[in-house]
């Protein structure tokens, strides 16, 4: 296993109570896979993957039965051990809108020299045909490396910084919405690049975003979060054609498919839970059409109903049911 | 490479000064000053202690400017042209070195607290605090009258003081630029804390770290001749505010035209002259000021 978590935690400690950015997280990835992680907007992802990279607050508490990489544990590395051998080395980051990620008043190349020098004895020359060399593979001119980011267009940045979080051929990057706020030719031809980067670099590759379709496309695993929590994952093909849980089902719903162009678009009604609220139960209890009286009673399991393939729902036996009916939009209504 | 760099960054300079007619006066003003400063001893016609006698071999008392005396001379005969090159000398050390160290003060209280934020930021901020409700000349005052009158304790006073507007100034910058995404993927990448403060932060604050460089050296100008100008400083130390202070004392400051002209004159050129170099930076900082 690459990267193993097992019940991780993350928790602010705010004024009004204790906000549960993520809570109870299991995952694991392997090694040259690309797991994507799906969610809708304030569910934590970023949380998650802020909480394995240390970049979160010093406010919050971290706790986890297993964070480990390559079976080195993490949570009690010092935060230097953690910056000398785990950070960049074996796991690097493309930040959320990796369009602002660049320092305006330092050449692009320096940025990315800047990540070589701080982890590894290259020498500067050598680091610099490195860096032009990381530009090439990423479809970037070498003498572009002498640029400022303010010179990039959007996708050149975005470039830039995948090309930045290859230089030191790490074991697992993270992708924290690598597409957001491209066009789609674009984004196709950067999907494109970072499937032959993978291909190449033999780095698995931890995929988040909030956009379907490009999991789909890039993923070997996917897991669907929701507040805090992993509600389904399994294997891509695995998950789209069979999923179990109510969530995935209505997100299935709410994405416009190729092989059905008329078919009507569902949203799920309702929002998300405030994360600061105290549920016992289910987290998707209150806007999910097939909830009984047990839902909200205790936490479900993360129940294996597949090999590999986990639900975090109490009702999958039903689950032929909920297929049928999930394709009807009043399903969906009469739950609100 | 290195030295194609220092010279571009310094070529970058001259631009944005020269580009403001103002801050091309300003830095021509400077410059001189600098000059003179530098080659005081050389330059100087007479001792400015020696008291002279003029062509008939009186004591050169209160002389206006003529062809011997291009400034005139004091109440002891002595030679106002040589006493405000080597005063010139003094104040712009005294500017220079003060103003520089409350910079390097008032940005690093500035960027740490911004930084680190939190109780350190508290502590560091409310001490800021205290020291605005210090005021200047009674705290000089408090200094000389424990320690005896000196140049640097007018340089300690004012280094005291002058930092605390860098400091305030710099932190509420640092604060926004802290936020960035870039400053977030920089800690990814593993940069440490220093790294972060000096080589990403700070980059993004210079030019208004330029801007209250200029502001503070004026203000100790101002400040040191304010204090010599009252007798706190060393009066063998020559500077334009303890000229000043030798007129005052001399009783004759309603006759001697010309030894109350030149020091003034110096000081308000000096001063000026950093105000326009900091207002050429300062639209470098705040771009809106061109429209203007």
């Amino acid at each position: 296993m690459l990267l193993q978590i097992e019940n991780l935690k993350t928790h602010y400690r705010i004024s009004d109570g204790l906000v549960k950015a993520v809570d109870g997280v299991s995952l694991s990835i392997k090694e040259n896979e690309v797991f994507g992680l799906a969610g809708e907007s304030g569910c934590g992802k970023s949380t998650l993957i802020r909480t394995i990279m240390r970049l979160i607050p010093e406010t919050a508490m971290v706790s986890a039965d297993e964070l480990s990489y390559r079976e080195q544990k993490l949570l009690t590395l010092s935060d230097k051990d953690y910056r000398d051998k785990v950070l960049w080395k074996e796991i690097s980051l493309v930040p959320q809108s990796a369009m602002n990620s660049l320092n305006p008043v330092y050449r692009v190349g320096d940025q990315i020299l800047e990540a070589i020098q701080a982890h590894s004895d290259m020498g500067k020359r050598e680091a610099r045909d490195k860096v032009e060399k990381l530009f090439k593979g990423v479809g970037l001119q070498p003498a572009l490396t002498r640029n400022y980011a303010h010179e990039f267009s959007g996708g050149m940045r975005q470039r830039a910084m995948i090309a930045m979080s290859l230089a030191l051929d790490p074991g697992l990057i993270i992708m924290d919405e690598p597409t957001t706020g491209l066009d789609v030719l674009v984004q196709e031809r950067i999907l494109r690049e970072l499937k032959e980067i993978r291909q190449k670099s033999k780095a698995s590759i931890f995929l988040i975003t909030h956009d379907i379709s490009v999991i789909a496309e890039m993923s070997d695993r996917i897991g669907i979060m929701y507040a805090g929590r992993i509600m389904e994952q399994a294997d891509a093909m695995e998950l789209f054609n069979e999923p179990y849980h109510p969530y995935t089902l209505g997100l299935k719903n709410a994405f416009p498919s190729i092989q059905a162009l008329d078919r009507e678009l569902i949203s799920i009604p309702g929002s998300p839970p405030n994360l600061i609220e105290d549920i016992p139960g289910c987290m998707f209890a209150f806007r999910c059409p097939f909830v009984i009286p047990e839902c909200n009673e205790k936490r479900p399991p993360d129940l294996e109903i597949k090999p590999n393939h986990f639900v975090h729902c109490i009702r999958t036996d039903h689950v032929e049911e909920f297929r049928k009916r999930s394709g009807d939009k009043k399903t969906w209504q009469s739950s609100m | 490479m290195r030295l194609y760099r220092i010279k571009e960054a310094f070529v970058t300079q001259v631009k944005i000064i020269t580009r403001h007619r103002f801050g091309t006066f300003g830095a021509v003003v400077l410059l001189f000053f600098a000059l003179v400063g530098l080659l005081a001893p050389y330059i100087a016609p007479h001792d400015p202690w020696d008291t002279l006698r003029g062509a008939d071999g009186k004591l050169a008392m209160l002389k206006p400017p003529c062809w011997e005396f291009p400034l005139g001379t004091t109440m002891m005969g002595r030679d106002i042209l040589s006493q405000m090159i080597l005063a010139t000398r003094t104040t712009v050390i005294i500017g220079l070195v003060s103003g520089l160290i409350s910079i390097l003060i008032g940005a690093n209280i500035g960027l740490l607290s911004a930084y680190y934020g939190g109780k350190l930021d508290e502590i560091m901020m409310r001490f800021t605090d205290i020291v605005y409700g210090m005021p200047f000349l009674p705290f000089l005052i408090v200094l000389i009258s424990l320690f005896g009158r000196s140049m640097w304790y007018v340089i300690i006073a004012i280094c005291c003081i002058v930092w605390r507007t860098s400091a305030r100034v710099v932190r509420s910058q640092a604060l926004s630029i802290r936020q960035r995404q870039y400053i977030m993927a920089a800690k990814a990448r593993g940069c440490s804390d220093a790294r972060i403060i000096y080589g990403h932060i700070m980059p993004n604050v210079l030019p208004l770290l330029l801007l209250y460089t200029a502001f503070n050296i004026a203000w100790s100008v101002l400040a040191e001749a304010g204090a010599s100008f009252l007798g706190f400083s060393d009066p063998n130390n020559l500077t334009w505010g303890g000229m000043l202070y030798n007129l005052w004392i001399s009783g004759k400051i309603r006759v001697a035209w010309w030894w109350f002209a030149w020091p003034s004159i110096c000081i308000i050129l000096m001063v000026s002259a950093l105000v326009f170099i900091s207002r050429a930076y300062e639209e470098v900082a705040n771009p809106r000021l061109k429209q203007r």
